[in-house]
């Protein structure tokens, strides 16, 4: 009850005009900066810390949040639309998206995308309010094995999305693995495939891998093509979800936050992790049409990941908030933002700060209202932008990639790197390697490869410390049925149809 | 096109932000360029961003403005310093994981190319254990360490930085091999301290400002700071006091290109001190728990070239440096 007073006073100090004047710049800048690639909320947020010498700690909060939130939904629009993810976490938005939007279900896509984010930002919000201190016990009981059998868990998960021909799909993941390699060895400080450029030791940052195997490579296969065949243009279709929409949609919004949120709260789980598993998790659970459409177009493949990429935003406040772990880029930032005002984020700041948290939070569920207000309007207003000629789309897609890498370090030679994963992007395309598992492969590989190092470290070289946690066990024989649910149901069909025949006699 | 569009309110809007409140006039003096090499939000941004305030207050006609360099622990900043030899308006923010970094990158430039300006501030370090740690005190842990090193994880910061540097120093005032420190590297204190709240690690090294909060909750147990005074407000002795000899400041300063004429230096000197002399400048030291450690000319110099002397010995001994 004290709890529901407190966020009715944090709603009444969010409400005023001042602050909700920052709730709007935040999310509209946010949505911006999420439809950029290479410009995420983190280093938004960033460039807009010194506002903390100027502006009062509750309003600088709305706004930042605001940037989070409106990062996690512009990402999604241009995945949708021009198979281009803006942020790392809407990454497998794209798969489906895309795919729906050159049927001519643009619109649909967009719309579940932002009510789905709508829905879990505001589940997953209640959820903090609620569930903070008890999700924060299990998040810090998670140690490195755990992350490792987490990861192991995402990659067996995600071998649905491997493509027809495994053959491929693997080869497609080994280079993914390849460039996740690139630069200095956490452990140990080396540096590792280099070649002597020192602009590689950090390592190549995902969203470059990202922005040139997908826009890049698109754009060039694109471009190749254009002279053979007049290309077909992408209908447009209804402007709004039908009713099969919302029926296909729900539920998918729900797993995916159920999935989003705690993965959030992980100070190693990322935003790309869930958005991996609720993709494959709705792949597994889908009937009947959306069964036939998954690889072509389903919504359930845009509802789910869109869903959980939001949930985890929120997820990600729980150990900021509660402990003073920044737990993603944004967050380590939005601490720093928190040290500016001399607060210490942690157990004492609920207590020692109701006022800004609780108005922190009710800017969360003001902030995504907007969102949805602004951002459902535009989904029909978006999908025009496939009527865009070709020639003249991809030369802009070519253009604000090279924009959005350049911003994020002012480097050229991230600008080479781009360029030749872009050729690297064509040629998969061209020879028929899909170009997803190689991007899951370079976010999941370093995760995999640090967390099992790290628990061998601690356990002195003692491989049983990989299963000795009851998360890790449980993880790990969630995988390993994973791996091997097909082959059994395939084993019990054939004994099944042996077995018929055994009955009739 | 709609895209463009967006983009181009985009940046403007950012831009007309982070303008916010800085009224800067027309100036006489030529402006003076801030380099954090290091990406936004980190130490060295903010050390710079906050003497960029601090600037517009003491030189309030000046134009004063932060650019980052980020990437390879701010050796790729360094090596663009280096290109600007001679120029007397350009400052670099840097510290002692520069100093790390440079001999762990093999940076074909070095802090010789460079001029030393000033020191700002200094960090201590702190030496954890998990509340439920068998650990009580440092000889505790220095007994368990020279049993079996293997056995003692430290959680820290990245591979080669303070953190690490400080469990190597500790080790061989211990007797242990450095390079049988069971180090487990983070990207950041912070994802360290999740392995110490979880209990997963025997102990952790960082900043005093990173663990404070949960020594005073009482999930951390603090048991030395590598301060050569005890930290008024921290309940710990420092390593000193407990028996190793491990005295070292995570600090940072500023650099300025190699080749400036003295009259540059003087004045690079003069603007600086006055810089930390402003009242905002003093602001942000006591709250950030920063410690004042303000050093110019020569004696800046010689603490640097000691720095350097000491860090090459101990990551070298540390196998760290292949």
């Amino acid at each position: 009850m004290t709890s529901l007073q407190l966020l009715l006073d944090g709603f009444a100090a969010a409400l005023t005009p001042v602050n909700l004047m920052y709730a709007l710049i935040g999310v509209t800048l946010g949505t911006l900066v999420g439809v950029l690639p290479g410009i995420g909320p983190a280093m938004t947020v960033a460039l807009l810390l010194p506002i903390t010498f100027t502006v009062p700690p509750a309003s600088a909060f709305i706004m930042f949040a605001g940037i989070y939130y409106g990062g996690m939904y512009g990402g999604s629009t241009t995945s949708i639309l021009l198979n281009t993810p803006g942020e790392s976490a809407s990454m497998i938005t794209a798969l489906e998206g895309n795919k729906m939007a050159r049927r001519g279900r643009a619109a649909q896509a967009l719309a579940t995308a932002a009510i789905g984010s709508f829905v879990a930002g505001t589940i997953a919000t209640a959820l903090l309010v609620v569930a903070a201190p008890a999700v924060v016990e299990v998040a810090i009981a998670f140690g490195p094995e755990d992350y490792f059998a987490l990861a192991v868990l995402a990659f067996t998960a995600v071998s649905s999305v491997l493509s027809r021909s495994v053959v491929r799909g693997l080869a497609s993941l080994g280079l993914g693995l390849a460039i996740g390699l690139i630069g200095i060895d956490q452990q140990t400080g080396q540096a590792r495939l280099t070649l002597g450029i020192p602009q590689l030791l950090d390592g190549i940052d995902v969203v470059i891998v990202a922005v040139g195997l997908f826009a890049l490579g698109e754009a060039l296969y694109v471009a190749s093509r254009l002279r053979h065949a007049a290309p077909e243009v992408a209908p447009v279709g209804r402007a709004w979800m039908g009713r099969a929409d919302w029926r296909r949609s729900w539920r998918p919004w729900l797993r995916g936050t159920a999935l989003g949120f705690p993965f959030g709260a992980l100070p190693g789980g990322g935003a790309e992790i869930p958005t991996f598993l609720s993709y494959a998790a709705e792949r597994r659970l889908a009937r009947g049409v959306a069964r036939e459409e998954y690889g072509k177009g389903a919504i359930e493949g845009v509802a789910g990941p869109e869903a959980a990429n939001n949930a985890s935003a929120a997820g990600t406040l729980v150990p900021l908030l509660t402990l003073g772990l920044p737990t993603s880029a944004t967050a380590a930032i939005l601490l720093a933002a928190f040290q500016q005002y001399g607060l210490q984020p942690g157990p004492q700041l609920f207590d020692h700060n109701p006022a800004l948290v609780w108005a922190m939070i009710a800017s969360l569920f003001i902030g995504n209202t907007m969102l949805l207000v602004l951002n459902l309007p535009m989904a029909p207003l978006w999908a025009r932008v496939l009527r865009v000629p070709r020639p003249y789309l991809y030369a802009g897609i070519v253009l604000f990639a090279a924009l959005g890498v350049y911003a994020l370090n002012g480097s050229v030679v991230d600008l080479f790197v781009l360029y030749v994963l872009g050729l690297l992007g064509f040629a998969m395309r061209r020879f028929g390697l899909p170009v997803a598992p190689a991007v899951i492969g370079m976010i999941l590989g370093p995760m995999a490869e640090i967390q099992l190092r790290r628990a061998l470290a601690i356990g002195a070289g003692d491989v049983s410390v990989l299963v000795r946690s009851p998360i890790a066990a449980v993880l790990l024989v969630l995988s390993a049925l994973a791996l091997l649910a097909p082959l059994v149901r395939k084993l019990l069909a054939r004994r099944g149809r042996a077995a018929a025949p055994a009955r009739e006699e | 096109m709609r895209l463009r569009v967006l983009a181009a309110l985009a940046a403007l809007s950012l831009g007309a932000l982070t303008a916010c409140g800085s009224g800067s006039g027309t100036s006489a003096s030529a402006s003076l360029r801030i380099m954090a090499p290091a990406a936004p939000g980190g130490g060295w941004d903010q050390t710079s961003r906050t003497a960029e305030q601090a600037f517009k207050s003491s030189e309030p006609q000046r134009k004063v403005e932060v650019f980052n360099v980020p990437g390879a622990g701010g050796t790729i900043g360094l090596a663009q310093l280096a290109g600007e030899k001679g120029n007397g308006n350009l400052l670099m923010t840097m510290g002692l994981v520069m100093v790390g970094a440079i001999e762990q990158n093999k940076s074909k430039v070095t802090l010789a190319e460079t001029t030393p300006i000033a020191k700002l501030t200094e960090e201590y370090e702190l030496v954890v254990v998990p509340a439920e740690s068998p650990f009580k005190s440092v000889a505790d842990l220095v007994a368990a360490w020279k049993a079996d090193p293997a056995k003692v994880s430290i959680s820290g910061g990245s591979a080669g930085g303070t953190d690490h540097i400080v469990a190597g120093l500790m080790a061989k005032a211990a007797g242990v091999d450095p390079k049988q420190v069971n180090y487990i590297a983070h990207s950041g204190g912070g994802e360290a301290l999740n392995e110490l709240l979880g209990n997963k690690v025997s102990a952790g090294i960082s900043g005093v400002a990173e663990f404070a909060e949960h020594v005073k909750s009482g999930k951390l147990r603090a048991l030395g700071v590598t301060s050569g005074e005890r930290v008024p407000g921290l309940d710990a002795p420092t390593l000193k006091e407990a028996g190793l000899a491990v005295e070292l400041a995570n600090w940072r300063g500023f650099v300025a290109p190699g080749g400036l004429s003295d009259a540059d230096k003087k004045a690079l000197t003069d603007a600086v001190t006055k810089m930390h002399d402003a009242q905002p400048w003093q602001d942000a030291v006591a709250k950030n728990g920063w410690i004042d450690s303000f050093q110019t000319g020569q004696e800046f110099a010689d603490f640097l070239a000691a720095e350097q002397e000491r860090v090459k010995g101990i990551i070298a001994e540390m196998g760290l440096v292949s």
